[in-house]
């Protein structure tokens, strides 16, 4: 009970925006920091990884192509949920996450379809097919690039919060047709072989440089988070400001 | 409840309706088609169901940001949200939709054999394209309703709402279109994307009013 109330309590002092500044400020060297350490680690794995039998060396692309690929539904995943805190708990920080999420979700799954293009070039013989999974993740590209221009189309960030919000919630459905595509359709995509019931099908030589990678990719995808965040909080406050030095000005020149 | 479902599909009907332009839109893409892929009837017939479903739906798409923008240039939305303890707000947008899609979209689907017809298609392809388009394109609007809905306060929203909602109508393409294709292609199977196309249309007819109802209330101001 007591635990409940003081993660509340936590999750309310991060609704201050000032305590969030402060609190970023002193989390963002750490995590860039480790970002780059477990990066690092992950392309030196990456690179001492053996070639595939079948594949050979292009076999590399999927230490970053699976990683993208996943973090694109994460933070479409984060997205919705901070689309739940706008509308339920209208939690004033969700929708600048929700905002500050937008584009770099939409930067992983443009790099996801590109690296996945370039993996399929060599492999299918094709740069692309309309596949269950390659359209469903395409269409969740267009989604990004849909509510982003609908955050940018509204001047006043209070109302475009919760309209965007019901937006991402409705696009939300795209997730799971994603996630399941592959076992939904008979599709050229293979079928999921990292987290899958009786274990992964991936050798661990090629499977431990893959999660270390998406470790550090998901680190960077917080620390790019934060910082957006931080940006448009900053963002916000200069507007605010800006509009009340207008105001002050022209009381000054009427008097 | 029904006096504003025949008041909406009153002015819906009335001159300046998006009705008229609605099919003269439908009518024109599917009379560009020929020009863009020649005139090579075969060709015509095996990709006119795809070619009717994509006319339809843009055609579906053209008049939605007219959904909510007439009445709340008039008012009478704000009157609708207010009546919200007599009526659910989710049941009015629910009812508004479906006069809408009574007026501008059930023509389209009575249009659509006609058109069938210029694309050479065989009369079980288009009896199987009208089906499958009289059971999808509610879906269709009821997802426009979201967007309809969430774009109402904007100044030019028409543009952008069809942005948004296209990505989210695919499904409602893909398998309309296939099962189009399965009533006349031998072992591509009907009645498992028809009825796969009537969850969609059934689920939406849930989600899309409230969304939709949802969004609404935040707009006002």
């Amino acid at each position: 009970m007591s635990d409940a109330v003081s993660k509340t309590g936590r999750w309310i002092d991060l609704a201050n925006p000032t305590r969030f500044l402060n609190l970023a400020s002193v989390i963002l060297p750490w995590l860039g920091g480790l970002t780059i350490l477990v990066l690092g680690i992950g392309l030196w794995m990456s690179i001492q990884a053996p070639d595939d039998y079948q594949q050979g060396a292009t076999v590399k692309i999927m230490f970053i192509h699976v990683p993208f690929a996943w973090l694109s539904m994460m933070c479409y995943t984060i997205m919705t949920i901070a689309a739940l805190g706008t509308l339920v708990w209208r939690h004033p920080l969700a929708d600048v996450s929700a905002k500050a999420a937008a584009p770099i979700g939409a930067v992983f799954t443009a790099l996801a379809l590109i690296t996945g293009s370039l993996w399929g070039k060599p492999m299918w013989g094709t740069w692309w097919v309309w596949d269950a999974r390659l359209t469903s993740v395409f269409v969740l590209f267009l989604m990004y690039l849909g509510i982003i221009a609908f955050t940018r189309a509204m001047d006043d960030p209070a109302k475009s919060a919760k309209a965007t919000a019901i937006l991402t919630l409705v696009g939300f459905i795209n997730i799971p047709i994603i996630k399941f595509s592959v076992d939904w359709w008979n599709t050229l995509h293979q079928p999921a072989s990292v987290l899958r019931m009786g274990g992964s099908t991936i050798d661990p030589s090629l499977l431990w440089p893959l999660l270390v990678m998406a470790i550090g990719f998901t680190l960077l995808f917080f620390t790019l988070h934060i910082m957006a965040m931080r940006n448009e909080i900053w963002r916000r406050r200069v507007i605010a400001m800006r509009r009340v030095a207008a105001r002050g000005a022209e009381r000054r020149t009427v008097q | 409840m029904g006096a504003l479902f025949i008041r909406d599909i009153r002015l819906g009907l009335r001159a300046g309706g998006g009705m008229l332009i609605g099919i003269l839109f439908f009518l024109t893409i599917i009379a560009v088609i020929p020009f863009g892929v020649g005139p090579d009837l075969k060709l015509l017939a095996r990709i006119g169901p795809a070619m009717l479903w994509i006319g339809a739906l843009l055609a579906t798409l053209l008049g939605l940001d007219r959904l909510f923008q007439v009445d709340r240039d008039d008012g009478s939305l704000d009157l609708l949200i207010m009546g919200e303890e007599r009526h659910m707000l989710a049941l009015t947008v629910l009812i508004k939709c479906l006069a809408h899609w009574t007026a501008s979209v059930l023509p389209l689907v009575v249009a659509s054999p006609l058109l069938g017809l210029f694309m050479n298609m065989e009369p079980q392809a288009i009896g199987a394209t009208t089906l499958t388009m009289l059971v999808g394109t509610p879906a269709i609007t009821l997802i426009g309703a979201v967007g309809a809905a969430v774009a109402v306060s904007l100044p030019r929203g028409g543009l952008l709402v069809s942005v948004i909602i296209l990505p989210l109508t695919i499904p409602v393409l893909i398998f309309g279109v296939s099962a189009s294709y399965g009533a006349i292609e031998d072992p591509a199977p009907f009645l498992a994307p028809f009825l796969i196309l009537a969850a969609i249309t059934l689920f939406f007819a849930v989600l899309g009013p409230f969304a939709a109802a949802a969004a609404l209330k935040s707009s006002t101001d």
